[in-house]
Formats: structure tokens, C-alpha cells, sequence
């Protein structure tokens, strides 16, 4: 292990994390459920205060409250027809509600534990990687490492779904339960991700990654690998900039990396467009003139 | 003396008003809830929930940003949610042709993570306690000063005055984009302006409500009124008292029992959104079957096919708004 102590466990868990959540975000942004996804990690917030509230170790609350919204809302979909999604307003509905009850747990919270106000809230918000021991380090890799084989195992079919609902249905592809079964790990993910970049940031981690992979490749295989390899590339250069420079919150630096390759690529791709663009009508006025 | 909350309305409102700090929230409240409501009816209609809500976010790294430069805070707000609101509408239409769906939300949602990230980063940097990071996050509707309820009355009226001006050219680029660019509207132009009132309103909600409420008052009351009816001049009108009762119900419950006044609101309008679901889904079902469930599909324009082939007396600009070809 080149890395002991507390960088080496972050690095360990972010890495996981990061493929994790690579691979998920890559659905994600394909089913249009960017929305679901920013949804479920408040509800991450509101699981790991409510467990806080109740005296539990925050991740019990953390995976049982973002696996059962995620149903919830598959449920809710799955009710307008098979290969349906829940509506953005139902989405939102249920999401502002769960954010009123993390306030109120907030509040219980505060008011049972005076001392380490706030800093459970900012922990949670927006994680605290480099807070990680050994152990809880090893199992959140574990489930990293366990969502992304289960999204593997249930890629093709899910890809087929996601792109072409009907056609997926007519072959006999269980589309509802698949989509149920994307939204589970699409909690489970919430949850896991919750412990390294936190709950706000999480979007970042699933959104950024995916979206760079799909403007670089169409081919969907490709777009999952390089999808999780940007998430990994994030993490780590996330990672290295806040052990560098100590002001800077790891999930804050995770976040912006991955961002800014996104708009290092979407850079790169408008101006080869144009340069595309310049070459054909050349090309055009040439064998017209 | 602690207030007590009896079964005597009179006396439970004298309670209420005892307070010169508690008329200051429920005016800041009234006025942020009329003008959520009315942003929000629109939000709701144009499919935006999701911008909407990026944008609330945009106002965290506002406020951090002007703490770490000295400034009053709600100058962060302003400026933050309205560069914000302008980065959306120039990520959603590129030369007026719309992008796909999923790379398009991609979008959305990597600014609101970069917004939060970049105000967490600021917040680091400014080094202040994380008592405020709360303060920011769920809003302090209690310490509302008289100069902020003014600051939110003007940005209301001017947000409303706006709607009302261009109300009717952007239902109608809602409604069918295509078909209005063809009529000569700029819909381009009416997006991202609309984009923009949408980043104001929540940038002077963010103050009252904090950040990650924001969008209860901005989505829930549109969001019930159009279960309810999907009628333009009723929507709005109900959107407005709805938006009214929830925020001073909320408010009123959270003064007398000590909890947060968020909690109260997000409950109190998930009852009521739940409840108008319920009905309708009862009534719909009764009147015509599955069908009026396949309804739903087309987003947010489910209504406005209904209110543009009643004529109304009193909002004859629905009645003027196109068929949407073929419905849904």
C-alpha cells in the first residue's frame, strides 16, 4: 500500500466510490433521471440527520432512506405505465418534503446534542472523505465495488430499456423491473457517495463524468468505461488538491475536476466541430466554384 | 409568556402579532409567497422544476461569495442566481434548437453541483463558523429586518410586472415552441429572460426560506393549483392563495410549537399536493377511464390544452392560445 493512514483510506473508498458512481451516472444521464438522482441525495441528508436524531450510526440511516425513496419513486412511475418515470413536480414534491423533514431533524438534533453543532450537518452536506477509519473505508469500498458488478450484470438489458422502451418490452425484457432496480442502486449509490463527496455534491460525481463520456463516444460500452474512468480521474485529482492545499474541501475539489473536464471537452468538441464545419464548406465552395 | 395555540382563532392570531420580529416574517413570507407562486405557476408549466431548483442552489456560493468579499449578503444572492440563470439558458438552446434531453439535464445538474462546490470552497476559504452554513442552507425567516421586507417587495413587483408583460407570448412559446419561433415570437430571448425573473424570485426567496427550501414555495403551490384546475387566470389565482395559506400556516405552526417553520411548510404541501393528486386521480378516473392518465406523459402541458379551447371572459388570452397539435 503506498498510502497509510488517513489518505490512504480515502483513496481506497473514493476510488470505489468513484467507479461506482461513474457507471451509475451514466444511466442516469442516459434515462433522463438527473432529477431522481439529485432527489435521492437529499434524501441522503435527511436519512443520515434522521439517524442522528435517533442516536444510529449515520449510515444505517443513509442506505435505508435513499433505498426506499428510490422505490418509492419507482413505484410512483411505474404506475403510469410500464417504462413510465415519475413526473419532475412528483419528484419535486416528495424532495422538498424530504428536506423539511431533514431540517426538523436538524433541529431535534441540535437541540438533544449541543457541542458538535453544525459540523454533523456540514459532514453529511458535503462529505468527509479524509474523516474515513480503515474499517469504514473497507466496507464502503466493498459496496462500491458490489453496485458497480450489479449495474454490470444488469447493463445490457438496461441499456436496451432505457434507450427503446417498447422494442425492450416486446423481446420480453422486465422493464419496469429493471427500472426498479436501476433506481435501488441509484440509492445505494446516493448513499455510498454521501460518505465521500456528501450529500449535495453527489450530482456532481454522477452528472459530470457521464455527461463528458456521452459527448465523447456514442458507443454505450465505451461511454460506461470512460464514464467511470473520468469518475476515478476526478477522485484522485480531487483528492491529491485538497491534501495539497489544505483550505480546499476534497468533495468541493472532486466536484470542480470533474467539471472542469467536462468543459475541457465540450470545449474541445465545439471547436473541432467548427473546424469540421470550416473544412466542409471549404470543401463545398471548392467543387461549387 | 409563551404563546400557546388554543382552539380561538382571534386569540391565536393576536398571539401572533404580538411579535414586531413575527409581522416582519409573515409580511417577508406573504410577499415571497405570491411571488414564488406566480414564477412558480409558470416553472411548473414550462417543464423548468429542474432549473428551478439548480437555481436555488446558485444562491449558496452567492451568499458565501459575499461573505468572503464583505458585502451584504442578498447582493450575492442576486447576482449569483441571475449569471446562473443566464448559464442555463445558454447551455439549454444553442442558435435556438434545443439539445437532447439527458445531456441537457447533465448540464443543469453539473452547475448546481459546481455552484455548491464553489460556495462550500468560498465558505472554507472565508474560514467562518458553521452555525452561518446552517443560516444559509435553511434561511432565517425570523430575523427578517423591515429594509429586507422592502428589498422583497420590489423585486416581487418588478418579477410579477414582468410576467404580466410578457405572460402571453411565453405560454404561448411553453406551449408549442416551434409554432410560436414560426409566429415571430423570440422565444429564444423569452426563455432566458424567463430564466432570469426565475433566478430573482429565488434569489429573494433564498433569503427567507434558505437555500434548499426554496423550491417548496416555488414548486408546491403551482404544482397543487394544476392538479386542480387546468384553467390559466383560476391556476394562477389558486397558486397565489395556496402559496398564501401554506407559508403563513407554516409559519404560525412553527411559532407556536418551536419546530422548524420549513418542516411545517414542505408537510403542509405535500397533504395538500397528495390530497389534489388523490382527488383528481378519483375524478379522472371516473369521468374517462385510463385515458386521463396517458395525459400526464406530455410534461408539464397536460392543462393548457383544456384552457386554450375554453373561451374565458375574464382571461381571454387563453382562450386565444393555440390547440397543441394533436394533444397528447
Amino acid at each position: 500500500m503506498p498510502f497509510q493512514g488517513f489518505l490512504g483510506n480515502a483513496l481506497l473508498a473514493g476510488s470505489c466510490i468513484a467507479v461506482a458512481s461513474g457507471l451509475i451516472g451514466y444511466f442516469v444521464v442516459l434515462r433522463v433521471q438527473v432529477f431522481a438522482g439529485d432527489a435521492l441525495s437529499h434524501v441522503a441528508f435527511t436519512g443520515a440527520l434522521a439517524a442522528a436524531a435517533a442516536g444510529l450510526d449515520l449510515r444505517v440511516g443513509l442506505f435505508a432512506a435513499t433505498v426506499a425513496v428510490a422505490l418509492a419513486l419507482g413505484i410512483a412511475g411505474g404506475a403510469r405505465g410500464p417504462g413510465a418515470q415519475a413526473d419532475d413536480v412528483t419528484i419535486g414534491m416528495v424532495f422538498v418534503w424530504v428536506l423539511g423533514l431533514g431540517v426538523l431533524f436538524l433541529d431535534i438534533f441540535n437541540t438533544g446534542a449541543s457541542g458538535a453543532n453544525g459540523t454533523i450537518a456540514a459532514r453529511t452536506l458535503f462529505g468527509s472523505i479524509f474523516g474515513l477509519t480503515g474499517g469504514e473505508a473497507q466496507l464502503a469500498a466493498l459496496i462500491g465495488v458490489a453496485i458497480a458488478i450489479a449495474l454490470l450484470a444488469i447493463a445490457r438489458p438496461l441499456l436496451l430499456a432505457s434507450i427503446d422502451a417498447p422494442l425492450a418490452l416486446a423481446r420480453g425484457v422486465p422493464v419496469r423491473a429493471l427500472g426498479l432496480a436501476f433506481l435501488a442502486l441509484l440509492g445505494l449509490d446516493a448513499a455510498e457517495a454521501t460518505q465521500a463527496v456528501g450529500a449535495l455534491l453527489l450530482l456532481g460525481l454522477l452528472a459530470a463524468p457521464a455527461g463528458t463520456a456521452l459527448r465523447l463516444t456514442a458507443n454505450p460500452y465505451r461511454g460506461l468505461a470512460l464514464s467511470a474512468l473520468i469518475a476515478l480521474l476526478a477522485m484522485w485529482v480531487g483528492l491529491a488538491l485538497a491534501d495539497l492545499i489544505g483550505t480546499v474541501p476534497p468533495g468541493s475539489a472532486v466536484i470542480l475536476v470533474a467539471i472542469a473536464c467536462y468543459c475541457g471537452v465540450a470545449l474541445w468538441d465545439g471547436a473541432r466541430v467548427r473546424v469540421v464545419r470550416g473544412v466542409r464548406s471549404a470543401a463545398v465552395d471548392t467543387i461549387e466554384g | 409568556m409563551n404563546p400557546h395555540l388554543t382552539f380561538n382563532l382571534v386569540s391565536d392570531v393576536h398571539q401572533l402579532l404580538a411579535y414586531q420580529f413575527m409581522v416582519n416574517a409573515l409580511q417577508a413570507a406573504g410577499i415571497v409567497a405570491v411571488t414564488a407562486a406566480v414564477v412558480g405557476w409558470f416553472m411548473v408549466v414550462r417543464a423548468e422544476t429542474f432549473a428551478g431548483h439548480t437555481l436555488s442552489m446558485m444562491s449558496f456560493p452567492g451568499a458565501a461569495a459575499a461573505a468572503l468579499a464583505g458585502l451584504p449578503l442578498a447582493w450575492g444572492y442576486f447576482a449569483f442566481c441571475g449569471v446562473g440563470a443566464l448559464v442555463i439558458a445558454g447551455s439549454s438552446s444553442r442558435r435556438g434548437r434545443p439539445r437532447s434531453l439527458g445531456r441537457q439535464s447533465a448540464v443543469v445538474g453539473m452547475v448546481g453541483a459546481g455552484a455548491l462546490a464553489v460556495g462550500y470552497l468560498l465558505l472554507s476559504l472565508y474560514g467562518g463558523v458553521l452555525e452561518s452554513l446552517e443560516t444559509l442552507l435553511f434561511g432565517s425567516i425570523f430575523g427578517v429586518t423591515r429594509g429586507e421586507v422592502l428589498t422583497l417587495a420590489i423585486v416581487g413587483v418588478c418579477a410579477i410586472a414582468f410576467l404580466v408583460v410578457v405572460g402571453r407570448p411565453l405560454l404561448f412559446a411553453s406551449v408549442d415552441r416551434s409554432l410560436a419561433a414560426a409566429g415571430g415570437v423570440p422565444v429564444g430571448l423569452l426563455s432566458a429572460g424567463f430564466l432570469f425573473v426565475l433566478g430573482l424570485a429565488v434569489a429573494a426567496t433564498a433569503q427567507i426560506t434558505g437555500v434548499l427550501l426554496v423550491f417548496a414555495l416555488l414548486l408546491a403551490p403551482a404544482a397543487i393549483a394544476r392538479e386542480l384546475t387546468p384553467r390559466i387566470g383560476l391556476g394562477l389565482a389558486l397558486s397565489v392563495l395556496l402559496g398564501l395559506v401554506i407559508a403563513w400556516v407554516g409559519l404560525g405552526l412553527s411559532y407556536f410549537t418551536n419546530d422548524p417553520a420549513g418542516f411545517f411548510v414542505t408537510s403542509i404541501a405535500l397533504a395538500l399536493f397528495a390530497a389534489a393528486r388523490l382527488a383528481r386521480g378519483g375524478l379522472a378516473g371516473g369521468l374517462r377511464g385510463r385515458g386521463a392518465a396517458g395525459g400526464r406523459h406530455g410534461g408539464g402541458l397536460h392543462g393548457l390544452d383544456a384552457a386554450g379551447g375554453r373561451p374565458d371572459a375574464h382571461h381571454g388570452h387563453a382562450a386565444s392560445l393555440p390547440h397543441p397539435a394533436g394533444g397528447h
